[in-house]
């Protein structure tokens, strides 16, 4: 199991729900479990976000693994200038 | 995506970290280098653009049949040219775009929402025709009321720019609409428990205004469509894959068609990441069967082409008498200009990112107001909130009476630090900075009669992305390197240095271009401080291909193993003395045979970047204030910054100067003034007064490396994280000078003036502004 935490205006999609344990072992696993359990969170989750797997951001790496037991955050992605 | 790069353990630089002559350096201060504007092709039409004189219109109807029958006018184009979009945020290229909203940034639709949007564009056989074109396009408008500021334009009673604006992030969700697109939060432990605990609380409102990113070259470029629909666009850009995905969205064509070059570009910072003239170009071409150029005036690049946001921000921070941060709360409020995006989400999350920090509250409101839409500005929204934030905590040194340094060392985020944004920071370089400025000559140096130190400290978080690069080995064994990522401060020659590195060869055997859209697999733009790192990334990864490719070749040529075979010094050799004797290689003798050996040897990378880490920043600023006049005058500057590793020290330390420069006018002199009609009225450099050499000292530069271990030479981002600190260190330096805390940017002459005097009459050095 991976603990996630969800960061920013998630939890609005989630009735307030901010932290919770799920097991995936990917990112693409990560949002396939976040979608079945909130799906109103599902097109949120599709584009915009960035994951950081025990503090390493990652954007756009739905392959991405996770280990068991990491910290994971979903974050907004950031750009720049 | 699984990193592809993985860092090697500390060795000795051969090339990494000297200062070669830049490969672009001759073509710039010769004039040969070809910018946006430089492009000429045959029988070429000039494009001009007919904008809102209002910044609030209805539009009712737009007549152009007089200007289309004018001699020499080819094509003109309104809203009718160009399909609506629907309200979707989509991919484009990384970013979520909303294509209702750039539709209408590229070209009005149903409103002018400011002044200078534009209503119509006009191709003619020359600028004279072009001009005379506009003035017979007939444009009924119905005026409406506008609104210039955020705090403005959050008021129930305000005029409203959009009807179906239904605040986004509020539970529930609002019944009518209003000019705010959203409100975000981010949060961390409980900031009331956290104030209970403090000994002191200091809370603080600040007002900035928009400021440009104030680039010497405007926006240019040439569209030439064919008749059998392909498409080559040559433009001034940060990102030419950006510029083709967008056009082939508002236009309706397949990518595959649109060909897109960058040009060298004069300056972006951000503001070239968006199209504003490019898909009016395409469709004036397509229609006139001619290439069309477009320049913007300068006045135009200020009356419609993004600045940065202007804000409000409330900052709250609570501490204990020994300088122990408890507690750190606040509020922004963002302007997007006319439609909604402004940097308000980032500016939340990096608002309190230098600091350890048990409980945390950032709400961030994304408002709508009758301006350009904001385009990033280098650490878009950063350097905002962090300017609120870290002018609290001065003045929290000030009221403990601990030093700014030592204060911020007490509180200073680190390795394992959670971020307020959610996640722990691994290796970075916020304490080495702020000791490396403790221990600097500026620090200690005396100061005169009128004058302050100030300091600050900035962050920023980079990124990686999409990337390509492409490495050719050359028949006579020099390389040339296409990449993808426009070069906006160094990136050719640090590409080449790292391929150089990693090669063992000589430096001026590599040759760098920037590759247009068909040439090359997909680049992200060039933001977000990722270029060096994400193409030095690709570079490397491109370079050990050749290697191995050129280990594959001698193996079979010698007709040994492969693992018999090795690449030293930019050759390839026998590993060892039971491999026979073969004499070693270079990539000279490599590409002699390489069509006989099995073809061209290429070193090819294409990935997502990943392992972008943080780069923070100290800035100590020396300010002296005239007091009969409120001129300040910044006698000292020292940018000290965390780089990982610097490839090419001159670079990273341009980097740092330009954006304490940028920073420095945002703080002193910057803004946008309208006029109570809504109107610009100083769309120009003379009257938008950016600083130029002659206003600053040479500012000083401490590069701080702790490397990034997720990079295979510890490169970190670099090129934003300079302009966040230094308008906090100069606000700083503003109040020791003068007694007066200025909560309001820019302090220009006549404020600073009025806050003395304002200081004396309420009698004496600790009254505010």
């Amino acid at each position: 199991m991976a603990h996630v935490v969800l960061i920013g205006n998630l939890r609005q999609y989630t009735g307030g729900v901010t932290e919770l344990d799920i097991n995936a072992a990917s990112v693409r696993q990560l949002f396939a479990r976040l979608s079945e359990q909130f799906p109103e969170l599902k097109p949120h989750l599709e584009e915009g976000l960035a994951v950081a797997i025990d503090g390493q951001i990652y954007q756009d790496a739905l392959l991405q693994p996770i280990s068991e037991g990491s910290e994971v955050h979903v974050l907004p992605q950031i750009a720049g200038g | 995506m699984q990193e592809r790069v993985k860092k090697e353990p500390e060795r000795e630089f051969r090339v990494i970290g000297t200062r070669p002559l830049r490969p672009d350096g001759a073509d710039k201060v010769t004039g040969r280098a070809k910018f946006g504007a430089d492009f000429k092709m045959a029988g070429q039409l000039v494009g001009k653009v007919l904008r809102s004189p209002h910044a609030h219109a209805r539009i009712k109807s737009i007549d152009v049949s007089k200007a289309a029958a004018l001699p020499g006018v080819k094509a003109i184009v309104t809203r009718d040219d160009f399909k609506d979009q629907g309200s979707e945020f989509v991919p484009a290229g990384e970013m979520l775009v909303n294509y209702r909203d750039v539709v209408r940034t590229v070209m009005a639709r149903e409103k002018a929402l400011f002044e200078g949007h534009p209503v119509a564009a006009v191709a003619a056989t020359s600028e004279s025709v072009a001009r005379e074109a506009l003035k017979l396009i007939k444009v009924d408008y119905e005026v409406l009321p506008h609104v210039m500021d955020p705090v403005d334009a959050m008021r129930p009673d305000a005029p409203l720019l959009h009807d179906d604006m239904i605040t986004a992030g509020v539970t529930p969700a609002p019944t009518k609409p209003s000019n705010v697109a959203k409100r975000v939060e981010f949060a961390l432990g409980d900031v009331e428990k956290g104030f209970k605990d403090a000994d002191v609380i200091i809370e603080r409102e600040f007002n900035t205004k928009p400021v440009h990113q104030g680039y010497i070259e405007p926006h240019a470029c040439v569209a030439s469509v064919s008749e059998d629909g392909s498409a080559e666009v040559w433009v001034t850009t940060q990102g030419h894959w950006i510029v083709r995905a967008h056009c082939a969205r508002l236009l309706g064509w397949d990518i595959s068609k649109i060909r897109v070059t960058a040009s060298e570009i004069g300056g972006g910072f951000g503001g070239k990441t968006v199209v504003y003239l490019e898909p009016l170009a395409l469709a004036l071409s397509k229609k006139s069967r001619k290439a069309v150029k477009m320049v913007m005036s300068r006045e135009e690049v200020f009356r419609a082409s993004g600045p940065t946001s202007g804000a409000n921000v409330w900052v709250k921070i609570g501490a204990k008498k020994n300088g122990k941060i408890v507690a750190g709360e606040a509020i922004l409020k963002y302007q997007a200009g006319a439609f909604q995006g402004s940097p308000v989400q980032p500016g939340c999350m990096s608002a309190f990112a230098p600091y350890d920090l048990e409980h945390v509250k950032v709400v961030g409101y994304d408002v709508v107001t009758n301006r350009p839409k904001v385009a990033a500005y280098r650490a878009p929204g950063a350097p905002i909130s962090e300017y609120a934030v870290e002018s609290v905590v001065d003045e929290l040194s000030e009221r403990l009476g601990i030093d700014p340094i030592e204060l911020r060392l007490k509180n200073a985020a680190k390795e394992g630090t959670k971020a307020a944004y959610g996640p722990k920071f691994g290796p970075i370089g916020l304490i080495e900075g702020l000791k490396a400025a403790q221990d600097s000559p500026h620090w200690k140096a005396p100061l005169g009669k009128n004058q302050g130190r100030g300091i600050a400290a900035g962050f920023w978080f980079n990124i990686g992305g999409e990337t390509t690069v492409s490495l050719q080995l050359n028949e006579d064994g020099t390389l040339s390197l296409m990449a993808g990522t426009p070069d906006i401060g160094g990136l050719r020659a640090s590409l080449c240095m790292m391929a150089a590195e990693e090669l063992g060869v000589d430096l001026g055997k590599i040759r760098p271009i920037i590759a247009d859209t068909s040439s090359l697999g997909y680049n992200f733009l060039t933001g977000g401080s990722r270029s060096t790192f994400s193409s030095g990334m690709a570079t490397v990864e491109a370079a050990r291909a050749i290697i191995k490719e050129a280990c594959v070749r001698a193996s079979k040529l010698w007709e040994i193993p492969i693992d018999a075979v090795t690449w030293e010094d930019g050759k390839v050799k026998p590993a060892g003395d039971n491999a026979g004797k073969h004499q070693p290689m270079d990539l000279g003798d490599i590409a002699k045979i390489a069509g006989k050996t099995g073809g061209p040897i290429i070193g090819y990378s294409a990935i997502t970047a990943h392992g972008a880490a943080p780069s923070f920043g100290v800035h100590i600023a020396d300010a002296e204030i005239d007091p009969e006049t409120g001129k300040a005058t910044i006698t000292r500057y020292t940018v000290i910054q965390d780089a990982g590793r610097a490839i090419h020290p001159s670079y990273v330390e341009g980097q740092y100067q330009g954006g304490a420069a940028q920073g420095i006018g945002w703080a002193l002199n910057e803004e946008y003034i309208y006029g109570d009609d809504g109107k610009l009225q100083n769309p120009g450099f003379l009257d938008y007064r950016i600083p130029v050499a002659s206003d600053l000292p040479m500012i000083d530069t401490i590069i701080v490396e702790v490397p990034n271990p997720r990079h295979p030479y510890g490169v970190r981002g670099i090129g934003e994280t300079p302009i966040v600190p230094p308008m906090a260190a100069v606000a700083a330096a503003v109040k020791r000078a003068t007694g007066v805390r200025f909560f309001e940017l820019p302090m220009s002459p006549p404020k600073v003036l009025k806050g003395i005097k304002d200081a004396k009459a309420n009698g004496g050095a600790k009254a505010t502004a």
